[in-house]
C-alpha cells in the first residue's frame, strides 16, 4: 500500500517537474497578450485558433506534406551517400589523407550559400531543394563515419581478420558496426542541418512548402496566420529529435549498454 | 576535425599503431600535408578542367581561373571589406552573448538541482526549435537592421553552449566535491574550484560548436533577410548573373568556416592546455 503511494508519489513530482515550466510558461505567454492590441504580438488565443484553420485543411496535403518529402528524401539520400563515401574514404589511409582537406573545406561552407549556387544548375524545383539539403547534410555524416572506420578497434579487426571474416560480411559485422555511433552522432548533426536548409530553400524561391507559406504571411501582414507557422516550425523541429532520439535508442542500445558497463564495473 | 586528425595521424604512427610497421621513404610527419596538398591542387585542377567538358556548362560552373579572378577583384573592392566587416561583427556579437548567457545560464541551472529538474523539459522543447522558424519574426520586429542577425544568431548559439555547461556541471565528481564541502568551501568557492574545471572542457566543445553555428546563422540572415554582410553579397551577385563572383564569395565563407575552425580548436587546445585531452595529444 504505502509502495504504491510512494510510486505514485514519485509520478506526481516527476510530472510537476516536466509540466510545471511550460504550463508557466504558457500561461504568461497567454495572458500577458491576451488583450494585446500591438499588431505585431497578437494574443495567443487568436494564434492558436489560426492555428488549427490554417494547417489543418488544404494546406496540410499542398505545404506541409511537399516540405516534408523533400526534407526526408534529402536526408536520407545524404546519408546513403554520407555512409558510402565515409566509408571507402576511412578504409583507406591514402585517400582519407589526400581527400580531408577538401572535405573540411566543403563542410565549412556554411550550407546556406549553397542555395543560390545550386539555383544555377537545378533552377528552383523539386530537384535543388533535395540536391540543397543534400550538399548540406552530406559533410557531418561523410566525416563522422570517416573518422569513425578510422577508429575500429585493432583487437577486433584483427580477430576478424584471423577468424577469416572479410568483405562484406566484414563491413557489415564490424566495420558499421563500430562506426556506427560516430555515423549516429553525425546523423543527429544533420537534421537540424536538412530542417534549415529546407526552410531557407523555400525562403529563398518556391511556390509551395511551409518556408514559402510562412514567408508570404509575413509580407502579407497576416501576422497571426504567421505566428502559427513559426510555432509549426518549432514543432516539427521538436518532434524530428523525439524520433531521432527514440531511432538512437533502438539502434544504439548495446553501445550505450556498453558505456553504461565501462562506468560502473 | 581537421587539426585533431591532423595532429592525430602523428602520434597515431606509435608502435601497434595503424601503419607502425611499414617503411617509408619520407619523413612520417610529411606524408599527411603533402597528401592533403594534393587532394586540393586536384580539386582546383578539376574545377578548371570540368567546365571545358560538355558534361557541365561554363555558365554555371565558371572554370577556377575565372572565379580567381572574380576573387582577386573582390579583395580590391572596398564593398568586400565592409561586407566582411558586417557578417565579422554579427556573428562576434551574437557568439559573445550566446556565449555569456549560456554559461551563466547554465551554471546557475546546473549547480541548483532543483532548478536543473524543473527547467530540463523546457530545455528539451526549446533547443531543437529550428532558429530559422523565427526569420519572419526578426523580419518584422528589426527589418535588416544588426538586431535581426543576433536575434537568429543568438538563438541558436545559446542552446550549443547551454547545453555543453550543464553536461560539463553534471560531470563533477562526487568525491571532489564532498572534499571540498568537508573544506568547507562555499558555493562560489564550489563553483570556482570544482565546478569549472570539470565544465570547462565542455565549455570549449560548447562554445566551438556555437562559433561555427553562429557564422552559419550569421550567412543565412544576410542571404534570406537581407541584412548587409557576405550573404547579402551572394544574393545580390546571383540575380545578377556574376556567377563567378558567387564562386569567390562562396569560396571566402568556405576559408572563413575553416579559419573559425581552427581559431576556435586553437583556443581550445590553450584553455586546456592542462587537461588530459590535450596532454595526451601534444
Amino acid at each position: 500500500m504505502t509502495r504504491t503511494t510512494s510510486t505514485v508519489l514519485t509520478l506526481v513530482r516527476r510530472a510537476l517537474l516536466a509540466l510545471g515550466l511550460p504550463a508557466v510558461l504558457f500561461a504568461v505567454w497567454w495572458f500577458a497578450t491576451a488583450g494585446s492590441t500591438d499588431f505585431y504580438v497578437p494574443p495567443l488565443s487568436t494564434v492558436l485558433g489560426k492555428f488549427g484553420e490554417v494547417w489543418t485543411g488544404e494546406r496540410l496535403l499542398s505545404d506541409v506534406v511537399p516540405s516534408l518529402v523533400r526534407l526526408s528524401a534529402g536526408y536520407l539520400l545524404a546519408v546513403v551517400a554520407g555512409v558510402g563515401l565515409g566509408l571507402v574514404v576511412g578504409t583507406s589511409r591514402v585517400v582519407r589523407d589526400v581527400l580531408e582537406p577538401v572535405l573540411e573545406l566543403f563542410r565549412a561552407i556554411p550550407p546556406p550559400v549553397l542555395v543560390p549556387v545550386i539555383m544555377l544548375f537545378a533552377g528552383i524545383g523539386d530537384t535543388m531543394k533535395v540536391i540543397v539539403i543534400v550538399s548540406g547534410c552530406i559533410w557531418p555524416i561523410l566525416l563522422n563515419t570517416v573518422e569513425g572506420v578510422r577508429a575500429v578497434d585493432e583487437v577486433l579487426s584483427d580477430t576478424c581478420r584471423s577468424y577469416g571474416i572479410t568483405g562484406p560480411s566484414r563491413l557489415w559485422h564490424l566495420t558499421l558496426r563500430s562506426a556506427s555511433p560516430q555515423i549516429v552522432t553525425g546523423m543527429r548533426q544533420a537534421l537540424s542541418i536538412a530542417i534549415i536548409l529546407m526552410v531557407i530553400s523555400e525562403m529563398f524561391a518556391a511556390s509551395n512548402g511551409l518556408g514559402f507559406t510562412i514567408v508570404q504571411f509575413q509580407r502579407s501582414f497576416a501576422i497571426a496566420e504567421m505566428w502559427s507557422g513559426v510555432l509549426l516550425l518549432g514543432l516539427l523541429g521538436f518532434a524530428l529529435s523525439l524520433l531521432f532520439r527514440f531511432a538512437e535508442n533502438r539502434v544504439l542500445a548495446w553501445y550505450h549498454g556498453l558505456r553504461r558497463a565501462q562506468r560502473n564495473p | 576535425m581537421l587539426t585533431k586528425t591532423l595532429a592525430g595521424a602523428g602520434t597515431d604512427r606509435g608502435p601497434g599503431g595503424p601503419g607502425g610497421g611499414r617503411s617509408r621513404r619520407m619523413p612520417a610527419g610529411l606524408v599527411t600535408p603533402l597528401r592533403g596538398l594534393a587532394g586540393l591542387t586536384g580539386l582546383v585542377v578539376l574545377l578548371e578542367v570540368l567546365p571545358h567538358t560538355p558534361l557541365v556548362s561554363a555558365d554555371y560552373l565558371p572554370p577556377a581561373s575565372k572565379t580567381a579572378e572574380a576573387l582577386w577583384q573582390l579583395l580590391a573592392e572596398d564593398a568586400f571589406w565592409t561586407a566582411l566587416g558586417d557578417t565579422l561583427t554579427g556573428w562576434g556579437l551574437g557568439l559573445a552573448v550566446a556565449v555569456v548567457a549560456g554559461v551563466v545560464a547554465g551554471i546557475v541551472i546546473g549547480s541548483v538541482p532543483l532548478l536543473r529538474a524543473v527547467t530540463a523539459s523546457t530545455i528539451e522543447f526549446l533547443r531543437p526549435i529550428p532558429s530559422v522558424a523565427l526569420i519572419p519574426v526578426a523580419v518584422l520586429l528589426y527589418g535588416t537592421e544588426l538586431r535581426s542577425k543576433l536575434l537568429l544568431v543568438v538563438y541558436a548559439a545559446f542552446w550549443q553552449v547551454l547545453v555543453q555547461v550543464l553536461a560539463g556541471m553534471q560531470d563533477v565528481d562526487p568525491v571532489a566535491d564532498d572534499t571540498a564541502r568537508s573544506y568547507r568551501l562555499g558555493t562560489w568557492g564550489r563553483v570556482r574550484y570544482v565546478m569549472w574545471p570539470t565544465a570547462l572542457p565542455y565549455v570549449m566543445t560548447g562554445v566551438r560548436l556555437a562559433a561555427t553555428v553562429a557564422l552559419v546563422l550569421t550567412i543565412t540572415a544576410e542571404l534570406v533577410i537581407g541584412a548587409p554582410g557576405l550573404g547579402n553579397q551572394i544574393a545580390v551577385a546571383q540575380t545578377s548573373g556574376a556567377v563567378p563572383r558567387v564562386y569567390a564569395l562562396v569560396l571566402v565563407t568556405g576559408v572563413l568556416g575553416v579559419t573559425i575552425n581552427l581559431m576556435a580548436r586553437a583556443v581550445e587546445r590553450r584553455a586546456l592546455h592542462w587537461h588530459q585531452s590535450i596532454r595526451r595529444e601534444g
